[in-house]
């Protein structure tokens, strides 16, 4: 049987260094007279950015993830939140965040724990679904309880998504002008005066980073894939911590270099590569080892609607097919311009569509079947992220009317009391010989 | 007399798809079912349509597993399944008015699957604390409002509007003032009879409600309830209309003598005020009213409402009915029960599904109950 070549990624440990010292400068921020907020993976983040150089955030989301990866402290985040009288049924990420501040400590990305959870300055989060606005509105409630005030401010973005024509321009404008109102509160709170270049700077770089990853994730379409999905966790995750900071930009710009010199040497990520899948919604993070298994049968995940599309930003061809959003016309040069380029930029993001329409999650996920060659679509029925859960049995239905074999499967992307390890092998082992294929010799 | 009110009451509800048929046949009108009491209904009555709410029927599911992941809520599923099974099939529409992602799925689940004419999801701001909200709801009734007259073939006027401004008003006030009658000492009415004024009025003409709620009003100073109200409870949660659940605490030895929820209070407490701009003031109504627990944020407006009518109604307990897997609701319980608790009202969260362990849960809500009266009368 064919065997590809494998390399290890060279930018693997900048990757690494990246996420740790994210994770720092937001711990040390007061050291250095810096400011920091708190907010989701997909706040408007290049707005804080006009505050200054040395302003550091901490993103719901991937701190959730983070927490969910080391299992002892996840247990011991879920055991204070639902002592403190919250369902377990809520959004775990949301319940890792609480009980970290619930417990008074913070996790670093290698698992280390830190006494005393660093409470932000602000918060700034957006709201698209039901648990955002939701998340921090607690986690200022529970700061206060600890005798922390933090000020909150959250963008209403639930405006529906321009599947076939743009938004009109008064969704825009109700966007646009809570962001104008933003920057206001923004200078209210933090006392510093706002700096609208480097509000253009970052919205500028918000929009490079998220195209370079839509590049990125398009040269997973060569076979071999030059790209493994559980190696690209690593790499996305930039775009949730950091998409406006040129850091983040600058890493993508050698990323997409490195990867495309894969492609041209013929690089695998699996090198029995012999079946191609993607997958949807977050993993259950405690257990990527599923990935390993997956390999045992010559199987590759290339990635998913949600690691291809939560930051990278796509468009529709005239043809149909799917690729990198176009560059706007020129970067920003004012207050105005910047707000209201990163709110049209923004509305478009693929993993907002299928928040209202399932058909526009069917049709993304079905382009990324033909242009990236898959051979089967494993949906992670989710418990515990209803935002991404939204209508997946929708997309379901889609894939299968359209003949792509889809193999659902249960969990929890931050809750392992929900996850059936051996099960879920078990029957994605069955599934994965129900395709023809066969264990490979270890 | 007054007790015939109420049997009419029930029966609107126990024969809602029997009444909603004939009142099509009688009036030749177009029904619309919407899910989420977002919806503003003034601009259905403008249309000279009937909006009737689509709710469940606690009867176990067995249908929607295809089309919704069982991790969303029991109120999404369960009326997903009464489409399925063919029970809303004089329905001519629906119309959702954005609240959470649940309710979103069973709009889109029902647009894809159940063969309806006219579908429709109106864009409710989430964030009801914003300036910005009402100026921009009203420009998404006034689409609302176009694709509707599209679809009717006739203009919706002003005219038509201050009458569905007026229907939806008149019955939220009449059923207000029959809520006063909670606050006495010895209510004139209890908490299922509350609960099935609103959820009756949700289901039926308005006209012909408020008609029925007028009369109630006229006879209710004269009624003497033959029972003790033991121990004044509320109820606080998201949907609910569990009347059974209401009818077995309430013979335990209590009375809910108010209730926050959307087949309640939250569903009449406020009017729209009359403007010149029709659209804006019925933006501005549903922008102001009290809120679901998704779109209040970042103050805690609800819970502070609720302790008001705790405060009002002299409720001595509460009883949290938080719909499993509901985040929004489920998110606000501890923040509930510290708001509550400060002003001396304990609070007793149940999980509810589609169906009710009554058993356990009357064991649970006895224990609750004693808690509240102390245990000398059990020795």
């Amino acid at each position: 049987m064919k065997k590809f070549p494998t390399e290890q990624l060279k930018c693997w440990n900048e990757a690494k260094n990246l996420r740790k010292s994210y994770y720092e400068n937001y711990l040390n921020a007061h050291e250095k007279g810096g400011v920091r907020w708190a907010g989701g993976a997909w706040s408007f983040s290049s707005i804080p950015a006009g505050l200054g150089e040395d302003v550091y955030s901490l993103t719901g989301e991937p701190y959730g993830a983070t927490i969910a990866f080391f299992k002892d402290f996840t247990a011991k985040c879920h055991e204070a939140t639902e002592a403190a009288g919250f369902p377990r049924t809520l959004c775990a990420y949301m319940r890792n965040y609480w009980g970290s501040i619930l417990l008074d400590k913070y996790i670093l990305a290698d698992g280390k724990v830190i006494d005393e959870h660093p409470a932000p300055d602000f918060i700034w989060q957006d709201h698209i679904c039901c648990s955002h606005g939701k998340w921090y509105q607690v986690a200022r409630w529970l700061e206060e309880k600890k005798g922390k005030k933090v000020p909150m401010y959250c963008v209403d973005v639930s405006v529906g998504y321009p599947m076939d024509k743009p938004l009109e321009e008064y969704k825009i404008n109700y966007i646009f002008q809570q962001l104008n109102d933003g920057v206001e509160w923004l200078e209210k709170v933090t006392g510093r005066e706002y700096d609208d270049k480097l509000l253009c700077e970052a919205v500028w770089n918000e929009i490079n980073a998220t195209r370079l990853w839509a590049d990125i994730c398009t040269l997973n379409q060569a076979v071999p894939a030059p790209l493994d999905e559980k190696s690209m966790y690593s790499l996305y995750v930039m775009g949730t911590l950091m998409k406006h900071r040129p850091e983040c930009v600058a890493f993508y710009e050698k990323l997409k270099a490195e990867v495309e010199d894969r492609v041209r040497r013929g690089i695998a990520a699996v090198a029995n590569e012999r079946f191609r899948v993607i997958t949807d919604t977050q993993p259950p993070w405690g257990f990527l080892r599923i990935f390993r298994e997956m390999e045992k049968y010559g199987v590759v995940s290339l990635g998913s609607l949600y690691t291809y599309g939560l930051i990278g930003m796509w468009k529709y061809r005239p043809d149909g097919t799917w690729a990198t959003k176009d560059l706007p016309p020129r970067k920003p040069q004012t207050r105005e311009e910047a707000l209201r380029m990163i709110v049209e930029w923004t509305v478009d993001r693929p993993e907002w569509a299928h928040f209202y329409l399932p058909e526009a999650k069917t049709k993304m996920i079905l382009s990324i079947v033909k242009q990236w060659k898959v051979d089967a679509v494993l949906l992670h029925y989710n418990r515990g992220c209803e935002g991404l859960s939204v209508h997946i049995a929708e997309n379901r239905h889609g894939l299968v009317e359209a003949g792509v074999p889809v193999f659902p499967f249960e969990g929890n992307m931050g809750d392992e009391r929900e996850f059936d390890l051996p099960g879920t092998l078990a029957r994605l082992t069955t599934f994965f010989e129900s395709m023809g294929l066969k264990k490979l010799r270890e | 007399m007054v007790e015939e009110i109420f049997q009419k009451f029930r029966d609107w509800i126990d024969n809602r798809h029997e009444y909603a048929k004939e009142w099509k046949e009688k009036t030749n009108r177009k029904i619309i079912g919407y899910f989420c009491t977002y919806v503003p209904e003034e601009i259905l009555y403008a249309a000279d349509i009937l909006p009737v709410r689509i709710l469940g029927s606690h009867e176990p599911p067995t249908v929607t597993e295809p089309y919704i992941f069982a991790m969303f809520c029991h109120l999404c599923r369960d009326s997903l399944a009464q489409g399925l099974k063919g029970k809303f099939d004089y329905l001519d529409g629906i119309v959702e008015g954005q609240s959470c992602l649940h309710l979103r799925q069973t709009f889109n689940a029902w647009r894809l699957h159940i063969p309806v004419d006219y579908a429709y999801y109106i864009y409710v701001p989430h964030s009801v604390q914003t300036p910005h909200a009402t100026p921009y709801l009203t420009q998404e009734l006034a689409k609302f409002k176009h694709s509707l007259e599209e679809w009717i073939g006739r203009k919706v006027t002003d005219s038509d509007l201050d009458r569905g401004i007026r229907t939806m008003n008149r019955n939220r006030e009449l059923m207000r003032k029959i809520y006063e009658y909670r606050k006495l000492d010895n209510p004139k009415i209890t908490g299922l009879e509350a609960m099935e004024m609103v959820l009756s009025s949700q289901m039926v003409d308005k006209e012909e409600h408020s008609k029925l709620v007028e009369q109630l009003l006229r006879e209710l100073p004269n009624r003497k309830l033959n029972r003790n109200p033991g121990t004044r409870l509320m109820i606080i949660g998201s949907e609910d209309d569990d009347r059974i659940f209401m009818q077995n605490v309430e013979n335990l030895g209590a009375t809910f003598v108010i209730d926050e929820h959307c087949t309640g209070s939250r569903y009449l407490w406020n009017n729209v005020s009359p403007s010149e701009d029709r659209l804006g003031a019925i933006a501005e109504r549903y922008v102001d009213r009290v809120p679901c627990p998704s779109k209040d944020w970042p103050e805690f407006t609800r819970v502070k409402h609720a302790v008001n009518l705790a405060q009002e109604f002299k409720a001595q307990g509460a009883l949290v009915i938080q719909n499993k897997f509901c985040d929004p609701h489920g998110i606000e319980i501890p923040p509930l029960k510290e708001a509550l608790k400060s002003i001396g009202v304990p609070i007793y969260p149940l999980e509810f599904d589609v169906t009710v362990p009554w058993g356990q849960f009357r064991t649970r809500v006895e224990a609750f109950l004693e808690t509240l009266t102390g245990l000398e009368d059990l020795f």
